[in-house]
């Protein structure tokens, strides 16, 4: 009788199947199915195998833009992820000053990708943006169309700017839920601020660190409307990621193989990473379950 | 090493007090004597994490001193008052060993590594914590938990009371009663005063030399267990001390003596003064159930009640009666049955206790 | 409305939670399931409420066959350890909540919800919100909830642990009192023995998922089926020392002889384990045949109005239970007594063999 009702309870998951199935498995399978092909027209196409995948991981240029993106990806971690959590720790933990930040903190994370890009072009325009005016006042000569550091100092800026506050928030969710009670052992074993930090602060973020992590790698990984909007992957190819370089490719050339070739590459560095990241967080878990408390079955 | 004291001491979390109800903690001087192992114990709400918070330093009284060793302390911050607090759930560094962990107050005031090493291992030992001195606090059971976090408290020479907040919440069932002995021992080991704050007669009676219980933020009986149980000096400890809690009977005064409705209740003369003089109509007499006399025969002096319900509790077991059209109980040993619809009780005059205003009187003491 | 569970047996990941479980409740009984932490006891309600189906077996309610059909088409209702209400409903609201779900007519809403909150005694909590209330009277709303729908089946999984004990004394006499009355089956876990018995009706131990023994709670209190009950439904747990019987005489570990007393004496010559409640030993020797034991004081629990005193020597370990309040200093000497005609023995695959007669019962 349980077995029949088991069977049934199959056929409720079909709908999601085929959701799924449009939504992933079909795009990802005419990627895989161009990625194998030479196409010239509606008619013609040639099987290729693995040509494209050869060309595309010697191609130069795409090299450069793979380690100009992990350099990109690194350096804002680098620097989001101390900043947010030293944000965190600043933040006034109640009272109307409270929500107050939480609501000034929230405001970069609800502007649209591409309106950032458009914000800071004109913020920095030497003309009649405040940050690029006010450079040039102290005397540097800052151009983001010009000199590729610039470009790469503004870019960061930006992201830096957009996405901190998710770190922040998510730390501050984390710090939250630390009792007070630990932060009264503290005072009493007269452990130092940094101590309190290093000791308790800490290790109970990790949890939520590894989310914001994963999240803004991911995130950073495929960066495409902010720079494209600000600098337009220049000057040169200096601030070109990845993901500008596909589209480039697919669209502007119509190269449809190697882009669908390059498409699977990208798709599995990410896959690769996040599952680092992912087998991280359950060895985390691991270990708390044996420390923790155990329940009732 | 210090003896605490409470002088005059009130607090309240209303800016405007205006009525005693305002007050947390009512105005109270009391004193813990250096070394003593005393419970602090009252139901949620009666003020006790208040009071437990203020000794702490967490806590600031709104009046009053709060004074270790005549030196008033009302301004210092916890970590300046010596003191030491195990929690209800066992706070512990979790990225750390069981022996960083217990290293870690004296690495804190920078105590030679040497002398470290010294402290931990005596304290370990004492806590038996020896054998898990290199693993990680984190995978810890709750109870080791919980014994690491007093380990914290026991490894600095200089404290001179430790606090506990109801600090076997989490333990096995099982377990508890080794934890008991351990904390005992260690207050023999030690000349520490220690304060043992729970909601939980057993906790406190087994732990505690002397207990304050506390009711509606005054401490109304400051006693040994067995003071709790065969003399409560007010009626809330006698329902609170005790399973089931004492049977209350209103009294009503007149000129020839105490009656509970129609029935007289001899009671020694100089109490009936007593009562006569307070002039109040609050006065109640009080008997604990295991020292109501149940026959199943009518005998002298007895009075034949209507049983309601006989709970067989294994080793003896509870009769629920009703006098008067009060509901009273009365336990029962184990080889002492009542088979019949009526039993006949006897209020032993030794075993009673009489409450004016809530509070008990006695010959003697006026 | 009856209740059976045949052959219950529930595995999740590979691992048994629930092995081989027979049960039947009867007919508005009120039932206890003890068993320590782990025991299956949540699981066990879980599948009697039809939360999950179990992986093999039946449950039959009322003679019907109701395996695998989900709970909301049974009528059930549950009570949590923790204090579960709708925070944005008041008391009121609350109760109503489970007849207003069942169409039932306002008049007849507003009527049950009074009837009930005067059951549990918040009537005058009515237009309070949750968070208002003490713990105490947040269950009363959460137990209100339950209570309300006349439900075939309540259940409550360890309702108090999170009450002072002053109010669980008086939820259990509430308890006993309600369901004397009412025509549902009830099914309430705990881990802790006395509830049991100060809840009455009927008790079934459960250990590592297995059901140990099912009767009357005094009679399975009273009478063990086996050692692991009597060691389960015991608080303290009752004390168990191994000893040879050889003749008309036990040794207990080899040096501490006594004669057996007449009614062991039909017991064949072997090994066994004899089990003696905690308040059976004493300080002082109640009848002449007690064996004097020279022991140390481990340590003096006092509950108030009683004391569990733990003593031990080379041999044993053993907890007394005294009425009123005793204090010993740790490892204090002391004899106590040891009390050889009312031992409980168990064979070597712990089954009851003997059971001491008992004085004064029915």
């Amino acid at each position: 009788m349980t077995k029949v009702q088991n069977n049934r309870a199959w056929l409720l998951i079909l709908p999601m199947l085929v959701l799924v199935a449009f939504s992933a498995i079909i795009p990802l399978m005419t990627v895989v199915n161009y990625s194998v092909q030479d196409v010239f027209d509606a008619n013609t196409r040639f099987f290729t195998g693995t040509e494209w995948f050869e060309t595309m991981l010697n191609d130069s240029a795409l090299q450069a833009a793979l380690l100009r993106q992990f350099a990109f990806s690194m350096t804002i971690l680098a620097i989001e992820v101390p900043l947010g959590i030293g944000i965190a720790l600043l933040m006034p933990k109640r009272g109307w000053q409270a929500s107050a930040v939480l609501i000034l903190i929230t405001l970069p994370l609800l502007i649209p990708w591409n309106v950032v890009g458009s914000i800071w072009q004109i913020f920095t325009r030497g003309d009649i943006g405040l940050m690029g005016w006010g450079i040039r006042e102290l005397g540097y000569s800052y151009n983001i169309t010009r000199n590729p550091v610039d470009a790469w100092a503004t870019i960061i800026l930006m992201d830096v700017w957009h996405w901190t506050p998710l770190i922040a928030l998510l730390c501050y969710s984390g710090l939250r839920a630390i009792p007070e009670a630990y932060y009264q052992a503290a005072r009493i074993d007269r452990a130092s601020r940094w101590a309190v930090f290093r000791y308790i602060q800490l290790p109970k973020l990790t949890n939520v660190l590894v989310i914001g992590v994963l999240l803004r790698f991911m995130h950073s990984f495929m960066i495409y409307a902010e720079p494209f909007v600000l600098t337009g992957g220049g000057p040169g190819s200096s601030t070109t990621f990845l993901s500008q370089s596909l589209t480039t490719m697919a669209i502007g050339q119509q190269d449809l193989g190697p882009s669908a070739a390059f498409s699977l590459i990208y798709f599995l560095i990410i896959l690769l990473v996040s599952w680092v990241f992912y087998t991280a967080i359950m060895n985390m878990q691991k270990d708390d379950a044996t420390g923790g408390h155990r329940h009732d079955a | 090493m210090a003896e605490i004291m409470l002088k005059a001491l009130a607090h309240t979390y209303v800016s405007n007090p205006q009525s005693p109800a305002d007050y947390a903690i009512r105005e109270m001087t009391h004193v813990w004597h250096q070394g003593g192992a005393y419970a602090l114990l009252g139901p949620s709400g009666c003020g006790k994490s208040t009071l437990l918070n203020i000794i702490s330093g967490l806590l600031q009284p709104s009046d009053g001193d709060v004074v270790f060793d005549s030196r008033i302390v009302n301004e210092l911050p916890p970590e300046e008052r010596n003191i030491a607090q195990v929690f209800q759930f066992p706070v512990i560094y979790d990225t750390m060993t069981v022996f960083d962990n217990l290293a870690f107050p004296l690495r804190n005031i920078r105590t030679p590594e040497a002398k470290v090493r010294e402290r931990v291992a005596e304290v370990a030992d004492i806590l038996d914590l020896v054998p898990l001195l290199r693993r990680k606090a984190k995978n810890l059971t709750a109870d080791e938990k919980q014994k690491v976090s007093m380990g914290r408290g026991l490894v600095r020479d200089d404290v001179s009371a430790i606090l506990f907040d109801e600090p076997l919440t989490v333990i096995d069932p099982q377990l508890k009663w080794k934890l008991r002995r351990k904390l005992k021992e260690i207050h023999e080991r030690f000349n520490i005063t220690m304060i043992y704050v729970t909601h939980d007669q057993l906790e406190a009676s087994t732990f505690a030399e002397k207990i304050a219980v506390m009711y509606e933020g005054q401490v109304v009986q400051f006693g040994t267990p067995r003071e709790l149980f065969e003399k409560p000096a007010h009626t809330f400890v006698g329902f609170f001390i005790g399973s089931p809690g004492m049977n209350f009977l209103e009294m009503t005064v007149t000129e020839s003596g105490l009656s509970f409705g129609k029935l007289p209740i001899p009671v020694d003369p100089r109490l009936l003064e007593l009562a006569h003089r307070s002039g109040s109509n609050n006065v109640k007499l009080g008997i604990r159930p295991e020292f109501v006399e149940v026959h199943e025969e009518v005998g002298s002096n007895t009075l034949s009640v209507k049983v309601e319900d006989i709970q067989d509790l294994g080793t003896y077991s509870i009769l629920s009666f009703r006098l008067n059209g009060v509901s009273l109980k009365a336990r029962l040993g184990e080889e002492h049955a009542i088979r019949g619809e009526y039993a006949h009780v006897r209020f032993p005059e030794a075993s009673t206790h009489l409450y004016i205003d809530e509070c008990r009187v006695e010959v003697g003491n006026d | 409305m009856s209740l059976i569970l045949e052959n219950i047996d529930h595995v999740v990941n590979g691992a048994t939670h629930i092995e081989g479980i027979d049960l039947e409740l009867a007919p508005g009984s009120f039932n206890v399931l003890l068993g320590r932490t782990l025991a299956g006891k949540t699981t066990l309600m879980r599948l009697m409420a039809g939360l999950e189906p179990p992986t093999r077996g039946r449950v039959l309610m009322n003679g019907e066959d109701v395996t695998g059909v989900s709970v909301r088409r049974r009528n059930v209702s549950m009570v949590y350890q923790q204090f579960i209400n709708y925070p944005s409903l008041t008391v009121f609201d609350n109760i109503a909540s489970p007849l207003k779900l069942a169409r039932v007519p306002k008049a007849e809403v507003t009527r049950r919800v009074r009837e009930t909150a005067e059951m549990l005694h918040i009537e005058h909590l009515l237009d309070r919100y949750p968070q208002e209330l003490s713990g105490g009277q947040q269950q009363r709303t959460a137990m209100g909830r339950a209570l309300v729908k006349d439900a075939d089946l309540i259940l409550f999984d360890e309702p108090l642990v999170n009450l002072d004990y002053k109010l669980r004394e008086e939820f259990r006499q509430e308890l006993r009192e309600l369901f004397r009355m009412r025509n549902c089956i009830a099914v309430y876990a705990t881990t802790e023995p006395n509830e049991a018995l100060a809840l009455g009706g009927h008790t079934a131990v459960l250990h590592e998922g297995r059901l140990l023994q099912y009767g009357r709670t005094e009679d399975v209190y009273h009478r063990p089926g086996n050692i692991l009950t009597a060691e389960m439904f015991s608080e303290p747990p009752i004390n168990v020392v191994p000893g040879l019987v050889s003749g008309a005489e036990v040794t207990f570990d080899k040096s501490v002889h006594f004669r057996l007393n007449e009614d062991l004496r039909s017991l064949p010559p072997g090994q066994y384990s004899f089990g003696v409640r905690p308040s059976h030993v004493g300080l002082a020797p109640q009848s002449a045949d007690d064996l004097e034991l020279q022991v140390r004081v481990d340590l003096a629990e006092i509950s108030g109005s009683e004391t569990f005193l733990h003593v031990s020597n080379e041999l044993f370990h053993l907890v007394l239970h005294l009425a009123g309040v005793h204090e010993f200093a740790v490892d204090e000497p002391i004899k106590v007594y040891f009390p050889t005609h009312k031992l409980y023995a168990f064979d070597h695959n712990g089954s009851v063999v003997h059971i001491p007669p008992r004085l004064g019962s029915l």
